[in-house]
């Protein structure tokens, strides 16, 4: 089934016009009507728009064929309902913005549509991505494709169902504290954060401004690289973005030799700190596995240390909520979204947002404006950006020392709905694998490893790279993926 | 080490956001836990650390100070709850 295809299989088909971008497009939606019901993924989709576009690429690919300017021309790519794109609904997973529609399209969207990308749908999210299990949506909770009693990971829950359960050929998330990473290993696919400043942030709807980044989810990892070199690059709308060239992410996949990847001489890092208490069996035996497959696959396996690894999720929690209780300030009911009246501007804001939140968004506001209120500053803001400070240099000085970094990327596989949503603590602990990579501001990638017995649930290994080392993130995945199976692997939907 | 009680009541009309009693008493708890949790950052010495605001760290982006196209006026408005004559409605703010 063409909806089950990766990006590089189908890519040469569309040229050769064996199949068209219609019958791709038709294919998935064919598809998410046979299964969303189950897994709830797309909050929308708006099918007669997404088969226009792919028509429109049937006409390109009629005219020109392959195009390399066009490396996704007649793809189907489904959208996280935290990124702007023209003319289509954004609600963040949220009740405040209304009917909002955007009247612009994210840098990433953009990007996309140049490529020749079909950009179709709105997935499903924790509210305003302030969440690990997507069961913070205005909209309902996402379920997970193997299970459809247990969560998706969060907050990108929707994008991470949707390409698993094959209802689109990729997507694009947002990953703050691990939203794309922790999600892809609950889910079985790859979920890539690229480092902080890779991709532009114009269009995506600010939660923790020096932590967000958006990254892809896919099938595999060519398909990961295949994405990245589109949506990767400096943009003069965003200051944070960084000038740095974007390299052939693809050929990076198999470095200088033409007999396949070349892993053999890499240094991996494994360290003693995330091996240790709450890791689940099944998880620490799949990720063992693997890092003696990178053994086998001639890298060389090196012991080190985060010593702060401890600390990131304490000084994740007031970084991310102090930002974002300044960035969802703007949710206020005067230029856009829903608004609840008030006798005057103050009262209007207060039942606005009160009206309009829901309950994790409410508690990482009230948490974040504390930490930065009058008195407490210097005790828990300030404090956090000094350990976030000792954090990064565990990151740095590692990296002196080997050339990427294995751990778990989620100490379970998914849990139950309903486990942990009424002990945020609890919550907030699931992230303690994917939370140190956006404070230090490094890459990192998810990717399938195994899986656990009854039930059989995915299992997710996360590479860490250095500040803008995706390539190599990127190669050992490849070769790892080359040499297993787990990727292949689908859900019994 | 104890974490100091949160005034939710406080807090929350510092951050314009209106809270039914019960949820009050609600993230009053939750707020409690998690900051006695996020104590355990008080274990470390930090006296010299420079503070990380940003891990990526480009300082003084600036652009030309050219006029450059920008959003269309309606489509600015448009996702507006009150619009009259080409502006927002907001409630009266000067008597």
């Amino acid at each position: 089934m063409l909806n089950q295809l990766t990006i590089s299989e189908l890519a040469p088909r569309l040229a050769r016009r064996e199949v068209s971008a219609r019958e791709v497009m038709q294919s998935c939606l064919d598809q998410i009507a046979r299964v969303d019901g189950k897994i709830h993924a797309f909050i929308s989709h708006n099918d007669a728009d997404a088969l226009t576009q792919a028509e429109a690429a049937d006409q390109l690919l009629a005219q020109s064929g392959r195009d390399a300017g066009r490396p996704l021309l007649g793809v189907p790519v489904a959208i996280k309902d935290v990124i702007a794109v023209k003319n289509q609904p954004l609600n963040c997973g949220s009740k405040i913005l209304g009917r909002f529609v955007s009247p612009y399209d994210a840098t990433v969207i953009e990007k996309l549509k140049a490529a020749g990308a079909i950009v179709f749908g709105r997935l499903n999210m924790d509210e305003f991505a302030m969440g690990s299990s997507t069961e913070n949506s205005a909209f309902g909770a996402t379920h997970n494709p193997w299970d459809q009693t247990r969560i998706p990971g969060g907050s990108s829950g929707g994008s991470a169902a949707a390409v698993t359960a094959d209802e689109t050929i990729a997507a694009l998330g947002s990953d703050t504290g691990g939203s794309i990473r922790q999600p892809a290993a609950l889910c079985g696919c790859v979920g890539l954060k690229p480092t902080y400043g890779r991709v532009s942030r114009y269009g995506l709807v600010a939660f923790a401004s020096s932590l967000d980044q958006i990254g892809a989810f896919t099938k595999d990892i060519r398909d990961a690289a295949t994405m990245l070199a589109v949506i990767g690059g400096h943009d003069a709308r965003d200051s944070t973005s960084v000038p740095q060239p974007v390299p052939d992410y693809a050929a990076a996949l198999t470095g200088t030799s033409p007999d396949g990847p070349i892993v053999k001489g890499l240094k991996l890092g494994l360290p003693k700190e995330y091996m240790v208490g709450g890791l689940d069996a099944a998880v620490k035996a799949a990720v063992d596995a693997a890092v003696k497959q990178f053994g086998k696959l001639g890298a060389e396996i090196v012991e080190i240390s985060l010593p702060h690894t401890d600390y990131a999720v304490a000084t994740y929690y007031i970084i991310a909520t102090a930002e974002a209780s300044a960035n969802l300030a703007r949710f206020d009911g005067i230029r856009y979204g829903a608004r609840v009246d008030g006798a005057d501007p103050i009262e209007l804001y207060g039942r606005t947002r009160g009206a309009g939140f829901g309950a994790e968004v409410k508690r990482r506001i009230i948490l974040g404006t504390y930490v930065l209120s009058s008195g407490y500053y210097d005790a828990y803001y300030l404090r956090a950006q000094k350990v976030r400070t000792l954090i990064r240099h565990d990151f740095l000085k590692a990296f002196e020392q080997v050339d990427a970094i294995v751990t778990p990327t989620s100490p379970t596989a998914a849990f139950k709905i309903g486990e942990k949503s009424d002990d945020p603590l609890q919550m907030y602990l699931s992230d303690i694998f994917t939370i140190s990579c956006n404070l230090a501001g490094i890459c990192g990638v998810s990717l399938p490893c195994g899986f656990t017995q009854n039930p059989k649930l995915p299992i997710g290994l996360q590479l860490l790279g250095k500040p803008f080392g995706e390539e190599i993130l990127l190669r050992l995945g490849h070769a790892y993926e080359q040499s297993t199976p787990w990727h292949r692997e689908k859900p019994p939907l | 080490m104890a974490a100091a009680e949160i005034d939710v009541k406080y807090v929350a009309h510092l951050a314009r956001l209106a809270l039914t009693p019960d949820e009050e008493r609600k993230l009053g708890a939750q707020l409690d836990n998690i900051l006695g949790y996020i104590e355990k950052l008080k274990e470390l010495d930090i006296g010299t650390v420079e503070p990380t605001a940003h891990a990526m760290p480009l300082v003084n982006v600036t652009r030309p100070d050219e006029i450059r196209p920008s959003l269309p006026h309606e489509d600015a408005l448009r996702n507006a709850p009150a619009r009259a004559n080409g502006l927002f409605i907001v409630p009266k703010i000067v008597e």
